[in-house]
């Protein structure tokens, strides 16, 4: 896909950042990583990350499924008991000197110098980091503090922010400097709606500047709509990876239709006549699974015999869904 | 599909890779070390519960001073353990007692809080992960948290000592300092020694950094690094004073802190001081090592 296609493809809705499983140059690719802690705990459980280049890779399942330990493994943090990992194809943790400072990280939540301001812990990183131009040091910080919109509070110390303004300064962090990857554990943890809209906002801006983005969550739908791809993590297990609308096509759709109430009736012998079976009244909207009839059918007889459309959507079976059959559990229990 | 075929470029023809973004450089920079090391001094010295301390310690001699100015004249003037009761006569004198004052408990306690902080502070807060995923070099870090550590423990000897020196100059007066022997000597040569003694003291508490920094590898929990510090401190003076371990007593880590008053001799021994330093470095290459092999293989799960 050229630059102009995905632009274009921009323009119209979402984007899929196709690219081969394999056959491209990978972001991220481990190949049975393993991780058992000392107490026994096999945290991860010989995972292999498929991450491909542009894409923004939605990192789910619940708490405790080993995500945070794999981004650890990733990052050199934890010590794989087995497997590799690679980082924009070069192995980890053997290259992280030279490689990490393209890799921009939020790792279980945002850890600052309290008595620090957020600027002068944004200062103290980047003086660690022995390849950052101690020159533009001020002009990145700032600039990252904007793109956060944390700049009236960069004076104040850490320890006084809230929630949502320590997050915003672990992405600020994360966004130092310009970066090939970034890796961003549970990213929206702690935000109110408009706070999570925003970094799903960051998310695709950044993936459509070419930075590939692995993003972990336990709760799906926060950021399910700015992926690309999914992996699914369970009991420290990939259950599942690929590109996320051949996933979520994976499942039956059902068809949904809104109509007038003294419409229902008319609408479900319609739909019965084409064929669908079970389907469900609602008040003036009814539901049937699919099948094999292709949805322009089913709007084509509806309107045919008169039926007012007031809405008429396709469904398809949520990750959420997917992941319940798959695990035969809820996602987040906690919740 | 093996690791090799996925991290081949791509096959002509196939997708061009996501726009391609400015390459950076990943050269390290000519004075990073220096910028690091800077950004760290101003992490301990900026920390407002850090200068509490020094101006604790730095209240000491202040404190023994004024006691020793208002009981002067009393019954009790002029006596006292150590250096203590030599004190009124010259002022000179409230340098070594100061110090003395400060080298079992409250020395080895600063130096618990610095090396508490270094390690197992930053992992208590979290923000190890993130030096590390910067990435700063383990060994790198430890080098710095190390030159910090004793940077602080530095300058709470140094503070000490100028406050003895200012203190006991403005209520004593400084004068030609008397030696162990009886001898007197000129007022320069007795400031050199007294500046002697304080930096044998300094040097003397490095071992102690090496135990504290290597005890804050192993928690996350810089209190408990900080008590493991001090208790390895005084049980050290402890075991000094049981003639039962007098064989292993040359070797203890607190054996021969007290052994600065060679410089109080006519002729400083050189070999006896030596032989102090000497095994501070024993302890500190036993410990630095230690600690370097746990923090460099250490998983980082905080």
């Amino acid at each position: 896909m050229t630059t102009t296609q995905v632009a274009n493809a921009l323009a119209t809705g979402p984007v899929v950042r196709t690219q081969s499983e394999g056959t491209g140059p990978l972001a991220v690719r481990t190949a049975g990583l393993t991780k058992r802690f000392r107490s026994g705990q096999v945290a991860v459980d010989g995972i292999d990350l498929v991450v491909p280049r542009g894409s923004v890779y939605g990192f789910l399942g619940p708490n405790g499924s080993g995500k945070t330990t794999t981004i650890r493994m990733l990052l050199g943090l934890v010590r794989p008991t087995s497997g590799k990992a690679w980082l924009l194809g070069e192995p980890m943790p053997e290259a992280a000197g030279a490689l990490l400072p393209r890799v921009g990280v939020l790792v279980e939540g945002p850890a600052f110098q309290p008595y620090l301001s957020g600027r002068a812990n944004l200062a103290r990183l980047d003086a660690s980091d022995a390849t950052a131009d101690p020159r533009t040091a001020r002009r990145r910080s700032e600039e990252a503090l904007e793109r956060v919109g944390l700049t009236a509070a960069a004076g104040k110390p850490y320890r006084q922010y809230s929630l949502g303004m320590k997050q915003r300064l672990g992405l600020a962090a994360a966004l130092l400097r310009p970066r090939e990857l970034l890796v961003l554990d549970e990213p929206t943890n702690g935000l109110d709606p408009q706070g999570t809209r925003e970094v799903r906002h960051l998310v695709r801006e950044l993936a459509d500047a070419g930075t590939t983005v692995l993003v972990s969550s336990h709760l799906l739908t926060e950021i399910e709509q700015v992926c690309s791809h999914i992996g699914i993590m369970g009991r420290g297990r990939l259950l599942l990876q690929g590109e996320r609308h051949e996933l979520t096509g994976r499942g039956v759709a059902s068809v949904a239709v809104t109509t007038s109430p003294h419409q229902v009736g008319t609408a479900a012998q319609v739909l019965t006549s084409l064929g669908l079976r079970d389907v469900v009244v609602d008040g003036p909207g009814l539901e049937a699974p699919l099948g094999d009839v292709a949805p322009e059918r089913v709007s084509a007889a509806l309107v045919h015999a008169g039926v007012d459309l007031v809405g008429l959507e396709v469904r398809r079976p949520s990750l959420e869904q997917l992941f319940v059959r798959l695990t035969g559990e809820g996602f987040d229990v906690a919740r | 599909m093996s690791p090799a075929d996925v991290l081949d470029p791509p096959a002509p023809g196939s997708r061009a890779p996501a726009p391609v973004l400015v390459p950076q450089a990943t050269v390290a920079h000519r004075g990073a070390w220096g910028r690091l090391l800077r950004s760290e001094m101003r992490l301990v010295f900026g920390r407002r519960r850090n200068i509490a301390l020094l101006s604790g310690l730095a209240a000491v001699p202040l404190l023994l001073g004024v006691v020793l100015f208002v009981t002067q004249d009393s019954a009790l003037g002029g006596q006292g353990p150590g250096f203590v009761g030599r004190v009124t006569g010259n002022g000179l004198f409230l340098v070594i007692a100061a110090l003395f004052m400060c080298l079992p408990f409250l020395l080895p306690l600063t130096i618990g809080v610095a090396s508490g902080d270094a390690i197992a502070g930053e992992a208590q807060a979290g923000t190890l992960r993130y030096l590390l995923a910067v990435p700063v070099s383990r060994t790198r870090l430890l080098a710095v948290k190390a030159v910090a550590v004793l940077t602080f423990v530095g300058a709470a000897v140094l503070a000490i000592a100028l406050v003895a020196l200012v203190t006991g100059a403005v209520l004593f007066g400084l004068s030609d300092i008397t030696l162990l022997s009886g001898t007197t000597v000129p007022l320069a040569d007795g400031l050199l020694r007294v500046a002697g003694v304080a930096a044998y003291v300094a040097l003397s508490l490095t071992g102690l950094v090496a135990v504290g920094l290597f005890l804050s590898t192993l928690t996350e929990v810089p209190v408990g690094a900080m008590a493991a510090t001090v208790v390895v401190a005084i049980v050290s003076a402890v075991l000094d004073t049981l003639p039962q371990l007098a064989v292993i007593h040359p070797a203890l880590l607190t054996h021969h802190w007290l052994d600065v008053a060679e410089f109080l001799r006519v002729q400083v021994d050189w070999g006896v001081l030596g032989q102090g330093l000497a095994v501070q470095g024993a302890w500190v290459a036993i410990f630095g090592a230690l600690a370097w092999s746990r923090f460099t293989t250490a998983d980082v799960t905080s």
